[in-house]
């Protein structure tokens, strides 16, 4: 461990049980839990900005990736946490393997379970494949996105951007905003910034908030302008391009005109506003390139870079539990 | 010819005739002979099996409408000699199947298949229902009029809703004519396109498509305007939310002759046990809330609701071991039919006479089937029950060749002992 700077030096030096055998769902966790994934994740952040980035606590253990979505950012994300603790990390992508001749998702975890990986990583389109899998492997799960459901990393990595900019979370006005009903994004940060007291807001169309969001606890809003008043934070979701068009809104243009973020429609938030996509942007879309590249507003870059810390927090929890943990 | 068996010592309840008290019950040659009300049975001439059911219920056979097999042309699901065998450990002796097979039941030949393929397997009876449209597609009508010669007992295009207003219209009329019963499923296909849920809170935080209730509501007001503009008599497949009873209440109060069924899953569940993604619990229609789950009891007490079903549609696990989304609708629930009803007596919600008359008589009265009686010279089709008796479900034990039942593990009170079927014991636990 001669690459861990104090910080993390002392981080990893503290008992922090976590309980669980997989990273499923932010509703899995406690207050204590988190707090103490993100104090390790702070750790981390240190010492991925040093030279010598890499360490040994996951040597020998396995990391699968298993993305039968495509993404670069969350991918090669896991993939360079799982490396910097030390670990052996695969990438699979189903495209170039048995499940585009249908086999299940099922038959295809069962089988890589055979090759004993330590940590599994997987992203499906389907709402509950990371738990269905959990169920019938034996390796550690981490859920990387499960449909329209949770992506648990992405509120982790967004809580610590946050508590990172403002110094804390609770207390803060946070406001999401867009495609709410397709984000398992917004779904994770809702559960896990309500969790650490922060005023969650929901912003979009009303063809793009889930049904009875209200009673999730968050304000909703149709209107960004009112949406965002006072908000410290404005998180911007992605919106498919497929889905304007006249689908779920009218067109790209008339989108941007009442729902994308631009300086004007900002200059509502709280002084001191910060700005999140967890990525991939549609720039003039949801939001103006004008305001995702000032770097004194927009946290989008920090977010990437917190991912990786965040996921190399989460990996060394788990991997504490894991059999035959040192 | 079996020998006479005489069932004394029970608790008769028969919906038909009003009677629930004490009894026995004599069948020879198929038939109830004698139907002993308060007293004892005449003497026993010697060669008579007596069978004394120590106070348990005795109830007509059950008679389910809409139960699905997968034979012909998916048997690794279910065959209808399993489904039979099923059918009979739960108590029902007369079984409805869809016609939404593989060749679709949607002309005589395929009608008489079945017919002759239950007679073959001889254990309890079975009937089919037509398809209402050529390959149950919505597009042009089935050979309503054959197959009801050839002894189908309704029609209808089971789970697909028949979306073109002048297709459905003309089946309607049309099978007024043959004095056809026409079955529709209300379902607003745009509304529910996708969904795996219903729409609501639940359905939000699980990140799974929903269907809103007014889907059900809408599709039934259309085919009620229909019944009033051919004057055809419909039977609307399960009602399973409260938006929909207020239309059904509507159209009976106006006399129209419209019955209803619902099924013993949206009875018994709602929306929240399917928890973290139980794919037995998902149903096509979806379960619902509380408030409609309760909407639904409340309207089979009332009678609102005549029939209830069983909506046996077995899966294998290939269909049910998938993502939520992915998975198979549909669950089976012949085995489970009487002791998951009967929660309801012993709930006091609703009285047995009326619980029984929705799953014996009024489900044969409709098919105009000689069933769901116990009357002298009915035929003998008894099921002798203990209410009491606790049963914890194991699915993997049930009879169904697939076992996908959302009771599992659940534990249900009242025990199927016997099962009669034209006089002859199908079933003994």
């Amino acid at each position: 461990m001669s690459a861990a700077p104090p910080g993390l030096h002392e981080v990893l030096q503290r008992t922090f049980s976590f309980p669980k055998r997989h990273f499923l769902s932010v509703l899995d966790l406690n207050e204590v839990e988190v707090a103490n994934l993100l104090d390790l994740a702070d750790g981390f952040v240190a010492l991925n900005r040093q030279t010598a980035k890499k360490l040994d606590l996951l040597k020998g253990r396995t990391l699968m990736n298993l993305f039968f979505e495509n993404s670069t950012r969350t991918q090669s994300s896991f993939e360079l946490a799982g490396k910097r603790l030390g670990a052996d990390v695969v990438n699979m992508s189903p495209r170039a393997s048995s499940i585009s001749k249908g086999e299940t998702l099922i038959d295809t975890a069962v089988t890589l379970n055979a090759m004993q990986p330590d940590l599994l990583v997987i992203r499906h389109s389907a709402s509950g494949a990371a738990s269905l899998l959990s169920q019938k492997v034996t390796c550690s799960v981490i859920n990387a996105g499960d449909g329209r459901h949770e992506h648990p990393t992405q509120a982790l990595l967004d809580a610590l951007s946050m508590r990172r900019a403002f110094g804390r979370i609770a207390g803060l006005r946070v406001a999401i905003c867009g495609d709410i009903l397709h984000s398992r994004v917004a779904r994770s940060n809702v559960a896990l910034l309500q969790m650490l007291g922060a005023e969650v807001r929901l912003v979009g169309p009303p063809t793009l908030i889930p049904a009875q969001a209200e009673r999730w606890g968050c304000a909703v809003f149709h209107d960004l302008r009112k949406g965002i008043e006072g908000a410290d934070v404005v998180m911007m979701l992605r919106l498919q391009l497929e889905r304007m068009d006249g689908v779920l809104a009218p067109s790209q243009r008339e989108y941007f005109r009442f729902y994308g973020l631009d300086r004007e429609k900002l200059a509502c938030a709280a002084p001191g506003v910060r700005v999140m996509h967890p990525g991939p942007m549609n720039r003039g879309v949801e939001i103006d390139s004008d305001v995702a590249d000032d770097l004194a507003v927009s946290l989008i870059q920090d977010q990437v870079e917190m991912g990786v810390a965040a996921r190399m927090a989460v990996l060394t929890s788990l991997a504490a539990r894991l059999e035959n943990a040192r | 010819m079996s020998r006479p068996l005489a069932v004394t010592n029970v608790r008769l309840v028969d919906p038909a005739s009003g009677y629930d008290g004490p009894g026995a019950v004599m069948v020879a040659d198929g038939v109830i002979v004698d139907v002993a009300r308060g007293q004892a049975l005449g003497a026993l001439s010697g060669d008579v099996e007596a069978v004394d059911g120590g106070g348990a219920l005795l109830l007509p056979g059950l008679v389910d409408i809409r139960v699905k097999t997968g034979e012909p042309g998916a048997e690794t699901k279910e065959t209808l000699e399993s489904a039979a065998r099923a059918a009979a450990a739960g108590g029902v002796t007369t079984i409805v199947v869809q016609p939404d097979t593989h060749p679709v039941v949607d002309e005589p030949s395929v009608v008489d298949f079945i017919l002759r393929r239950a007679r073959d397997v001889e254990l309890v009876k079975v009937f089919p229902a037509g398809a209402a449209t050529k390959g149950c597609a919505g597009e042009r009508m089935a050979e309503i009029g054959l197959m009801a010669e050839a002894g189908c007992l309704y029609v209808t295009d089971a789970d697909r809703p028949i979306v073109n207003s002048k297709v459905f219209r003309r089946v309607l009329a049309y099978a007024k004519a043959f004095g056809m019963l026409v079955a529709h499923r209300p379902a607003d296909p745009w509304l529910a396109g996708g969904a795996a849920a219903s729409e609501g809170e639940f359905a939000s935080r699980m990140g799974l498509p929903g269907v809103p209730v007014a889907a059900e509501k809408i599709m039934l007001e259309r085919d009620l305007a229909l019944v009033e503009l051919t004057g055809a008599r419909l039977l609307v497949d399960q009602v399973t939310t409260a938006c929909a009873l207020e239309s059904l209440e509507r159209a009976k109060a106006r006399g129209l002759p419209v019955t209803a069924t619902t099924s013993i899953n949206h009875l018994s569940f709602n929306e929240i046990d399917i928890g973290d993604y139980r794919t037995f619990c998902k149903l096509d229609p979806p379960l619902r809330s509380e408030d409609d789950r309760q909407a639904v009891i409340e309207a089979v007490a009332s009678g609102l609701i005549d029939i209830v079903v069983s909506a046996h549609a077995p899966a294998p696990p290939e269909d049910k071991r998938l993502p939520y989304e992915e998975a198979a609708p549909g669950a089976v629930g012949l085995e489970t039919l009487l002791p998951a009803l009967l929660a309801f007596h012993h709930e006091e919600r609703i009285p047995l006479i009326d619980l029984i008359r929705t799953v014996t008589s009024a489900p044969a009265d409709l098919m105009g089937l000689d069933a769901g009686r116990l009357a002298k010279g009915a035929p003998a089709d008894l099921v002798l029950c203990n209410p009491q008796t606790p049963v914890l479900i194991d699915a993997d034990k049930l009879t169904s060749k697939s076992k996908n039942s959302p009771f599992d593990g659940r534990t249900l009170q009242g025990k199927v002992l016997m099962t009669v079927a034209d006089g002859r014991v199908v079933y003994r636990a």
